[in-house]
């Protein structure tokens, strides 16, 4: 099984020939392995060391004006919450997005990778854009080289291109869906209940917006691996454009807000006996 | 028969907060092994380039090497673009350098503090396999869980994630930031056993660093 390195290849060997004093640090793009008999059995024990952040709620619909995406921001490491303010959402390049699920540095690394290497490299060797099948097929690719060997990532990228929106599910099993809905993560299951029961394709910008805030809130305040910041961004012909940032702690008192209740009955001083 | 763990576990705790135009970068100097301690002056913090600490709690083995690729990946980034890296600069190579021991991993857990472009102070917090975020403030290592929900309370700023955005540094002086940093470590030497000794404060503003040592318990 030979592992894709097309990501991790330097641009540096193809600028000049005098790169002695690089080599050792540019020349194998590799990943070091450890060497054991028992592959598995020290990731799984690396894997607990380590204990990567994850648990989380994201989602992203097709619809008439275009694709929206939105995410938590919570990055749990075991029971203990390392941060509240994680970016789920990757932005590539300006018109294609992906969202972060499962180990926070294997998304964040590939998606950074993707947009850098990958896209950026189809951009500049065929003077046009990647499409989002394209840049999700080389992601999905990528992660499929490397099955089995402990990566956890459920992206979704999410993009406008020639053929219009485009919304594909990736994972690190070497899975990729194409699909007009998706809600991944730990909180997916109460995200996917509002999602479906309120979607139609022919949504405004606005009411999209909110279904999808609605949905991470829901999502956020049944499952203990999601909280913080729910983002909202829409993915449009001319790009994608950040539209909300809203802390679930506020959007619970504006879903529900505080109403003064009619006392029932009053509790009085009972004069000691 | 136990199989041999290229890892061990060397302890203690690191700081770092986010100032207008400082950074305070701090960390105990206990280095132990299980329930002993190897030695109480082992300096955590390593300064990589001008602008720019990093300070790391864990394996300090891995912490050593980490800190030699880094400084030799500067140095021939200075001898390519004739200038010194910038923080966040530093953040993603630091990034990038973690991800690719992805499957042989650092066991080191890292705060990388300094001053970004604009002369702010800016910290980035990682994890062992290089997730990282740009923060207002951080703590990593044994005491992390003890100083954590402190700094929370004293220094909770604004999600970057909001929108309208508001700012993430902390409106507290430099001195301020110093005493809260101190106040941190003497809590967590009183409930955390690889925690204590001496605390090792490196502040970093426009005119330069400045090092300071504070006792602290040895028990």
């Amino acid at each position: 099984m030979k592992l894709d390195t097309t990501g991790l290849e330097s641009a540096l060997p193809l600028f000049g020939a005098n790169c002695q004093m690089v080599d050792g640090f540019t020349a194998a793009p590799a990943f070091e392995l450890p060497t054991t008999l028992d592959f598995d059995g020290f990731q799984k024990e690396a894997i607990q060391m380590v204990k990567p952040a994850k648990g989380t709620t994201t989602l992203a619909f097709i619809f008439k004006e275009g694709v929206m995406v939105a995410a938590d921001s919570r990055a749990s490491m075991g029971g203990y919450i390392s941060s509240q303010s994680v970016k789920k959402i990757i932005e590539i390049n300006p018109y294609m997005l992906g969202t972060m699920a499962g180990g926070a540095a294997d998304c964040q690394f590939w998606h950074r990778n993707l947009g850098i290497k990958v896209c950026r490299l189809h951009e500049l060797a065929n003077k046009r854009r990647i499409s989002v099948t394209g840049a999700s097929k080389l992601l999905a690719n990528i992660l499929y080289s490397y099955r089995g060997m402990g990566l956890s990532v459920g992206t979704m990228i999410a993009g406008w291109d020639e053929t219009g929106p485009g919304l594909y599910y990736v994972d690190s099993e070497g899975g990729r869906l194409k699909g007009p809905r998706f809600s991944v993560g730990s909180g997916s299951p109460y995200a996917y209940g509002v999602l479906d029961s309120g979607y139609r394709y022919d949504m405004s910008i606005e009411e999209a917006a909110e279904l999808a805030r609605r949905a991470i809130y829901h999502a956020t305040f049944r499952d203990g691996a999601s909280g913080g910041v729910a983002s909202v961004y829409h993915v449009g012909p001319n790009g994608w454009k950040k539209l909300s940032g809203d802390d679930v702690g506020e959007l619970h008192y504006k879903y529900y807000p505080v109403t003064p209740s009619t006392v029932e009955q009053e509790m009085v001083e009972v004069s000691a006996a | 028969m136990s199989r041999f763990s290229p890892y061990d576990n060397n302890g203690g705790s690191c700081v770092a907060i986010a100032g207008a135009d400082y950074c305070v970068i701090a960390s105990d100097t206990r280095m132990s092994t299980g329930y002993n301690i190897l030695t109480r002056d082992h300096s955590k913090i390593y300064k990589l380039a001008d602008k720019c600490i990093l300070a790391s709690s864990g394996f300090q083995a891995d912490m050593k090497a980490l800190q030699k690729l880094l400084a030799a990946r500067h140095l021939i980034y200075q001898h390519q673009h004739n200038k010194q890296m910038s923080c966040p600069a530093m953040g993603q190579l630091l990034s990038n350098t973690l991800y690719y021991k992805r499957f042989f991993p650092y066991y080191t857990f890292n705060v990388l503090g300094g001053l970004d472009n604009e002369g702010k102070g800016c910290v980035y917090t990682y994890d062992a396999v290089g997730s990282y975020e740009r923060v207002g403030y951080s703590a990593q290592g044994s005491g992390s869980v003890l100083i954590m929900p402190f700094l929370d309370n004293q220094l909770k700023s604004p999600s970057p994630l909001l929108l309208p955005a508001q700012d993430a540094v902390t409106p507290l002086s430099q001195s301020e930031a110093i005493d809260l940093v101190k106040t941190c470590f003497a809590s967590a030497t009183e409930r955390d056993i690889h925690t204590g000794d001496n605390l090792e404060i490196v502040v970093l503003n426009a005119g330069g660093v400045h090092r300071e040592f504070m006792p602290l318990r040895r028990d």
